[in-house]
This record gives structure tokens, C-alpha cells and sequence, in this order.
């Protein structure tokens, strides 16, 4: 316990050097509001339900998003490692696409879909689907051809032996790939919606910041930052618990 | 008897130097295939595009078709606007993933070496790492305006993450025994670092910078775009504001062209700075 307490105490300092800076006006107040003023700006934000709606959207868009890519792109991944010619005409696709920086889909998935949910979801699973693609492709490439072939010569199908022998195989780096996927959502979400939208965090953070509300645009930063920090964690819990298997 | 012997010798080498040969060809032979199909692929993806595009099925808006943004890039590359956009952008971006470089590989060997900056940092590192710390750049705006200083500052408070933390891991997975022995040779502190710890980290520390890079990239063209201004990811806000949807997918070629050629030309900077590394080898 006071391990843990002496391992987190740099934040603490940090948090109070926040403060102290800002109460003695050592820098413009303006700039950085003491960290006790954003948290009841952020308190106010909750009770006046702002912050939960648009932070409710943007877990919407985020979440639909991901799962599409994880979806699409695993099975993707995994077709592309079983199946030769697949993979010779694809997999120039998935490397063309791969250094793209993706926030360059921005402006596109808003000429496509507008300002709204879909060109948000669509900006995310495209993103969001090639790492996991990739790791799905490498994750399923070192499965052991010895467990395929015994897994088809006991009559198991196609479709049986990917989802019975390939998919735990490839697992372990398939989970990276939606890590980094995951990482990749939450920059993405709130970019679009602070460049094009008119709901979700990354909307609130830009029309507070324009509107002079330094305190509350603090307070959804630090609840995004914190979030976005949350789901990492959790998703390495479950991470471990879907791996539990190996030893 | 020698000569025989020799000659019994060389038999396997000669047999094993002729399926090497074999094995190289049949490498070879499907390196160009593979490469065959790729140009294929991408020329496929491209005439689908144009096709698509020219079938009615979807306005001129929706999906310029690819020749009148090939025309596009053109003219931009003709008036010059093409080249200074492409300056300013990888000028911030290349600064930006050089300071994190720099100050992250700084940080990293710190840390690894003094327990008081270990201590104070990796509560930092490790809340900050997988934060989407893009959320700070309205604060960054505030704090620096929208000039090239804060889109630099940007990149760096987001690509020096993956820097550190590939420097820490590498340190740390450095073999005891060199070090032990590199002591026991009377190695002062400063060489252990400069010649034990950061040679036999380096491949880790490239990983770090290798997954650095992109995100440089991908904050850069965020931060162009919100705070507008020159440069690639400026040029198609300002296009897509003028519903010119050619110049969009213009931009989105021109900026997936540099992060190609960007990204291939640090895997190549790693397989030359790693030239005496087993890994090379392989």
C-alpha cells in the first residue's frame, strides 16, 4: 500500500505544482487554471449532462468503429495468412496503406458521410483495421502447420480448423494489433470530432476552448486523457485473462 | 589419399552449394512474382478507382476520378504550392520526431542509470503513455498559438513516449554478463553507457523510434489540420472547406506517398545503423 502510494506520489507533486503554479499567478491563470477550479468546472459539467452526452457519442462512434475493424480486419488478417493468392494481391493493399498517416481520412470521411456518426465510425475502422489486420496476418502465419494439417486430416473444415487451430494461434499478436487499434481510436475520435463534428468530446473540447471556458475545456481533457488510459488498462486485464491459456 | 578424401568432402558442399543456388533462384522467382502481383494490385486498385469513379454511380464530389487528381497533384506541383506544403510539414514533423528522439533517448538512458529520476518519471510514463494525448492540443494552442513552435510541440509530447519506453525495455533487457564484464575491464561509467548499454539497446531503441515516426506523422497532419495554416494536412482543410473535393484526395495521395517513403527510408536507416547486429545477418 505505501509502496504503491510512494510508486504514484510524482503524480501527486505534479497535480500540486499545478495548482501552486497557477494560485500564485506564476503563470497567466487564463493558460492554466488552478487544478481545483477544473475540477468543479468538471463537476458542473456532470451535472449539467454535457459532458455524459457527447462523451456517450463519442464511446458509440469509437466502440462501433473498433469492433467493425476487429472484426473485418482479424478475419481479414487470417484469410490473407491461409490462402496464398489471396494474400499476393492483398497484402500490397495492406502495405500501401499501412504507412498512411491516417488522419489524412478526415477530410474524406466527411465528404463521404457527412459531419455526423457514420464518418466518424468509418474514419475509425478504416484506421483502426490495419494494425489489426497485420497482427492477425503475423499471428496466424506462425501457427503451426503440423496443428493445421492434423486439424484437416481429422476432417475438420475450413472454416472450423481457422476458428479452432489458426485463431489461437494467432491470438497473442492479434491482441497487439487491437492495442495499438485501440490507441489509434481514441487520437482519431477526438481529432475528427475537434476538426468536424458538432457532438462528442473532441467537439465540447474545441467549442469550450473557443468560447474563453478554459476550466471545463481543462476538465474534458483530463476526463479523455483519463479514459483513454482506463481503457488501456482494462483491455490489458482482459487481455491476459484471453491468454490465461498459454501456461 | 588426401586428394580423395577431399574430393569425398566436397561432394555434399558441392550438392549443398547447388540447392542453395536452387533455393536462392526459387527466392528469387517469387520475390518477382510477389512484386508482380504487387504493381498489379495497386494499378487494379487505381483503374477501379478511375472506373467507379466515371460511372455515374457517384458525383464528381463524392470521388474525383483518379486522372483529374493525378492532374491535380500536377498542377499544384507546377505552381510550387505542392513543395512548400511538402517542406513545411516535413520540417515539422521530421523537427518534432527529432526532439523526442533526442530528449526521449536522454530520458530513457536516465532513467535506466539514477533511481531518482527512474522514480520521479515512470509514474508519468506510464499514466501518459496510453493517453490520447492529441486532447492537449487545444491546450498546447492556447498555451503556444498556432505557429510552427506548438505544431512541433505537439509531435513531440506525442511521439517521445514510445522513445522512452523502448529505450527503458532495451536498457533492461541488456545482457548482465556484458556489463559485469565491461566493469571488471575497468569500464567508467560513461563508457558503459555510451559503449555497452546504448550499442547492445539500439535495436530496441530503433523499434521505439520505428513506431514514433508514424505517430509523428499522423499528430503533424492533426495539428495542420486544426490549426490550419501551410502544409499538407493545412492544404486539404482549406480544400475540403472549398468543397474541392479533387484536392482532398490529392492531399491524401501526396501525404500516404511521404509516409511510405518516410517509413521505408527508416527501415532502411536500421538495417545500416545495425549492420554488425545478428539480425542483419539474417
Amino acid at each position: 500500500m505505501t509502496s504503491t502510494a510512494f510508486r504514484y506520489l510524482p503524480l501527486v507533486l505534479l497535480a500540486l505544482a499545478w495548482e501552486a503554479v497557477a494560485r500564485f499567478n506564476i503563470v497567466d491563470s487564463q493558460a492554466l487554471p488552478p487544478l481545483s477550479k477544473v475540477a468543479v468546472a468538471w463537476f458542473d459539467l456532470m451535472r449539467d449532462g454535457s459532458l455524459v452526452s457527447n462523451g456517450a457519442v463519442s464511446l458509440y462512434r469509437g466502440s462501433v468503429g473498433l469492433l467493425l475493424a476487429i472484426l473485418i480486419g482479424g478475419g481479414l488478417g487470417m484469410a490473407m495468412a491461409r490462402w496464398r493468392l489471396f494474400d499476393v494481391f492483398v497484402n500490397p493493399l495492406v502495405q500501401l496503406f499501412y504507412p498512411l498517416p491516417k488522419s489524412a481520412l478526415i477530410p474524406v470521411t466527411v465528404i463521404w458521410l457527412g459531419f455526423g456518426d457514420g464518418s466518424k465510425i468509418l474514419l475509425i475502422f478504416l484506421a483502426c483495421m490495419i494494425p489489426v489486420t497485420i497482427g492477425a496476418y503475423n499471428g496466424a502465419r506462425g501457427s503451426e502447420q503440423v496443428l493445421v494439417w492434423s486439424a484437416r486430416s481429422m476432417g475438420a473444415s475450413r472454416m472450423r480448423m481457422m476458428w479452432d487451430v489458426v485463431m489461437p494461434s494467432a491470438l497473442p499478436e492479434l491482441l497487439n494489433g487491437v492495442r495499438t487499434a485501440l490507441a489509434l481510436a481514441f487520437i482519431l475520435i477526438v481529432s475528427s470530432e475537434l476538426i468536424a463534428s458538432q457532438q462528442g468530446f473532441g467537439y465540447l473540447i474545441g467549442y469550450l476552448g473557443s468560447t474563453g471556458a478554459y476550466e471545463a475545456m481543462y476538465a474534458v481533457v483530463l476526463t479523455v486523457a483519463f479514459l483513454g488510459f482506463t481503457a488501456d488498462r482494462v483491455y490489458q486485464v482482459i487481455m491476459q485473462w484471453l491468454l490465461q491459456w498459454r501456461e | 589419399m588426401a586428394a580423395a578424401m577431399a574430393r569425398v568432402d566436397d561432394q555434399p558442399t558441392l550438392a549443398a552449394a547447388a540447392a542453395d543456388l536452387t533455393q536462392a533462384a526459387a527466392r528469387r522467382l517469387d520475390l518477382v512474382f510477389r512484386s508482380g502481383a504487387a504493381l498489379l494490385s495497386i494499378l487494379l486498385l487505381l483503374i477501379c478507382w478511375e472506373l467507379f469513379a466515371r460511372s455515374g454511380r457517384v458525383t464528381m464530389f463524392m470521388l474525383p476520378p483518379f486522372s483529374v487528381v493525378a492532374e491535380q497533384i500536377k498542377t499544384d506541383a507546377l505552381s510550387g504550392d505542392l513543395w512548400r506544403n511538402l517542406g513545411v510539414t516535413l520540417y515539422r514533423a521530421l523537427a518534432g520526431f527529432a526532439i523526442a528522439a533526442c530528449i526521449g533517448i536522454v530520458l530513457g538512458v536516465s532513467m535506466s542509470r539514477n533511481r531518482v529520476v527512474r522514480w520521479f518519471c515512470d509514474p508519468i510514463i506510464s499514466v501518459g503513455f496510453p493517453m490520447p494525448k492529441i486532447a492537449f492540443l487545444p491546450v498546447i494552442i492556447l498555451w503556444l498559438g498556432v505557429y510552427d513552435v506548438s505544431k512541433i510541440c505537439v509531435v513531440v509530447f506525442d511521439a517521445i513516449f514510445p522513445v522512452v519506453t523502448a529505450t527503458l525495455a532495451g536498457i533492461a533487457a541488456v545482457d548482465k554478463e556484458l556489463v559485469w564484464s565491461a566493469r571488471n575491464m575497468g569500464a567508467s561509467e560513461r563508457q558503459l553507457t555510451w559503449q555497452i548499454m546504448l550499442p547492445a539497446a539500439a535495436p530496441q531503441i530503433l523499434t521505439g523510434l520505428q513506431v514514433a515516426l508514424p505517430i509523428a506523422l499522423i499528430v503533424e497532419i492533426i495539428a495542420e489540420m486544426v490549426m490550419g495554416g501551410y502544409g499538407l494536412g493545412g492544404a486539404m482543410m482549406s480544400a475540403s472547406r472549398f468543397a474541392n473535393s479533387p484536392g482532398v484526395f490529392a492531399g491524401i495521395v501526396e501525404i500516404a506517398v511521404v509516409g511510405f517513403l518516410l517509413i521505408r527510408a527508416m527501415a532502411v536507416l536500421r538495417r545500416r545503423l545495425l549492420s554488425w547486429h545478428q539480425e542483419t545477418a539474417e
